[in-house]
């Protein structure tokens, strides 16, 4: 593949990407909205569009009309570049996630992904750990005792959680000797007995997945874990002083992690693409994108269930469950995936 | 000049001027965010030298867990603008005449020195894997000493930073 | 191509500039920072000797440079939090007396 072609084939792909990404994030909006509001027994979005599938929509051009405040005490280079933050570091990570096996277009072989690097593992990580300055430098910079205290508790809250996050992974990385995401997904093709799927969940991991699941919860600061935000005693948290597109950026942020997530837990745990193949041939060379689309579509929806089923923590409860339950429990998970591979 | 040496100097040049942008700013959350940028941008230099596993351990460790504590500490007790003192003047008037002529001094020496070796991208295999080999077979006697290392640094940060014990018998 | 001695004065340059904030700046804090920003620069040297060298050791002594960093940013920090605790002050200037 010469250069010219390689530079063509990733812009096309980082575009197709991108818009693929900020139309999930538009729609997960809507899926929410849509969800919660019949768990609750209302209807949620119906006026825009039939189903009110046009509302991301009108979200949007409601974001982009509305005045943009800027209050007069903040410090306004930071209070400008935090929502940035929050989102580059959070649309970055998708940059390494593949989607499928390579598809062959005009007889080059394409992978769908990015890029494929060798320790996307630890990239994914390494951009999450740094999306904690969004939210921290938002709650610093907007001088509001809500929005700092807000920020204060979203880094000690992501910081912490961080831990566990990255234990439960390790035994994930040890069952598959590598970073590369790749790599781990190819090593959970095929299946057990016949019939169950070879994936890591049901290869001894399931506990790794609990862990992952609940620290990778607070590490969005979704509910039960949305402290940093808690309209009950922060107003909105580190938010407060933010209006327009910057509040959106924030929202993006919020749910392009959320796919982040469910991504690595359906690559990590749940087989990625692997699923059942059948069909003429075009047919087959959709699969496995269906299926990892419909994984991450699972992970997305048991978001927005459990944001409808359950109460928040209080903030002391938060941190002990994270230093007392979780880290012993992963070290634990870490130490029998060792054993166990080692035998 | 190479493709090499543009990013060589793209990534050396962010870390440069966020180095002298730690010193010049007074407020510490910008020196906390310039020192952040000039880690981001050794990661880069760690990635040129083909040392990718140290490039995301440093982006991970330093960037995202170190700096996310110093910035903690900021938020968490207010720090304003530093104000200038007689010791800050003393140290600026001998400081920075200091530091000029030390670091004239070893750039000389070092490029006299050095010759026409070159370091190649991608010169040696910073792959995982022999890392790995290296850490938990060569070095496995101190990486568990690191270990007792961090679990007593823990400890340590524990016992300071808890607030003091509220004196006997009294009542809250 | 990059030369040996190009990484070393970058090395060199960030290790200045830490010892210079170190003795130049009050806040504590920042002071800290100085002393992290020394460690980044020797480790900046270590991976480029690793890679004159062809040896990964110089990696892992770099792991063993970030472990005692993180260590002392703990210890430390908690003890920059002691010391604003008992005198609210972070200049280090007004830090002078060992007992109050």
């Amino acid at each position: 593949m010469s250069v010219g072609v390689f530079i063509l084939v990733s812009v096309v792909k980082s575009l197709i990407v991108l818009i693929a990404l900020l139309t999930a994030v538009a729609y997960t909006v809507w899926l929410e909205r849509k969800v919660v509001g019949h768990m609750q027994n209302r209807w949620g979005p119906t006026r825009v569009g039939p189903f009110g599938l046009l509302q991301p929509a009108a979200d949007g051009l409601k974001f982009l009309f509305k005045e943009d405040l800027t209050p007069p005490h903040v410090y306004k280079p930071l209070f400008i570049a935090a929502p940035m933050m929050a989102v580059i570091f959070a649309l970055t990570s998708i940059a390494v996630i593949p989607f499928g096996n390579s598809i062959p277009i005009f007889g080059y072989n394409i992978p769908l992904q990015i890029t494929d690097v060798n320790i996307g593992l630890l990239l994914v990580l390494g951009v999450t750990s740094l999306g904690v300055y969004g939210v921290a430098l938002a709650g610093w910079s907007s001088n509001n005792k809500y929005s700092l205290l807000g920020g204060l508790r979203a880094s000690a809250q992501m910081v912490s959680y961080e831990i566990a996050l990255g234990l439960s992974l390790v035994g994930v990385l040890i069952q598959s000797g590598s970073f590369s995401l790749r790599t781990i997904v190819d090593a959970q093709g095929g299946r057990f007995l016949g019939f169950i799927p070879r994936w890591n969940i049901f290869h001894g991991q399931f506990i790794g997945f609990f862990i992952y699941l609940m620290a990778a919860y607070a590490e969005t600061n979704r509910i039960p874990f949305d402290l940093p935000e808690a309209e009950t005693e922060l107003v909105a948290g580190y938010h407060t002083e933010y209006s327009s597109m910057k509040f959106a950026m924030f929202f993006m942020a919020e749910y392009a992690n959320m796919i982040t997530v469910a991504c690595l837990a359906t690559l990590l745990f749940f087989g990625g693409w692997h699923g059942p193949l059948f069909g003429p041939p075009l047919l087959e060379a959709v699969l496995p994108v269906f299926w990892f689309l419909a994984k991450v579509f699972c992970f997305l929806f048991l978001y927005i269930w459990v944001r409808g089923t359950l109460p928040r923590f209080r903030y002391d409860q938060l941190m002990s469950f994270g230093w007392k339950f979780l880290l012993p429990l992963a070290i634990a998970n870490l130490v029998a995936t060792a054993i166990a591979v080692a035998w | 000049m190479s493709f090499h040496l543009i990013l060589f100097l793209a990534f050396g040049a962010v870390c440069a001027g966020g180095a002298v942008n730690l010193l010049a700013q007074r407020h510490p959350i910008n020196s906390a965010l310039s020192l952040i940028a000039v880690m981001a941008a050794l990661a880069g230099e760690y990635l040129l030298l083909g040392a990718e596993f140290v490039a995301a351990v440093q982006v991970i460790v330093y960037a995202g867990a170190i700096m996310v504590l110093f910035v903690f500490v900021i938020m968490l007790l207010n720090a304003g603008e530093e104000e200038e003192t007689k010791g800050s003047r003393v140290a600026i008037l001998f400081g920075v005449p200091g530091i000029l002529t030390g670091s004239v001094l070893m750039a000389s020496v070092v490029l006299r020195h050095s010759g026409t070796e070159a370091v190649a991208i991608g010169a040696l295999p910073g792959h995982p894997t022999d890392i790995a080999q290296l850490l938990f077979h060569d070095f496995l006697l101190p990486f568990e000493v690191t270990s007792v290392l961090i679990l007593i640094a823990i400890m340590g940060a524990v016992v300071l930073a808890s607030k003091p014990e509220p004196a006997a018998g009294k009542v809250d | 191509m990059v030369p040996l001695s190009y990484y070393l004065l970058l090395s060199g340059f960030l290790f200045a500039c830490g010892v210079a904030g170190f003795l130049i700046k009050r806040n504590i804090i920042t002071i800290f920072m100085s002393i992290e920003l020394m460690l980044n620069g020797v480790n900046l040297s270590f991976v480029a000797f690793a890679a004159h060298w062809h040896a990964l050791s110089g990696q892992v002594f770099v792991f063993f440079v970030m472990v005692v960093a993180a260590a002392e940013a703990a210890v430390g920090l908690a003890i920059i939090i002691s010391v604003y605790r008992t005198r609210e002050t972070l200049n280090v200037d007004q830090v002078n007396l060992l007992k109050l």
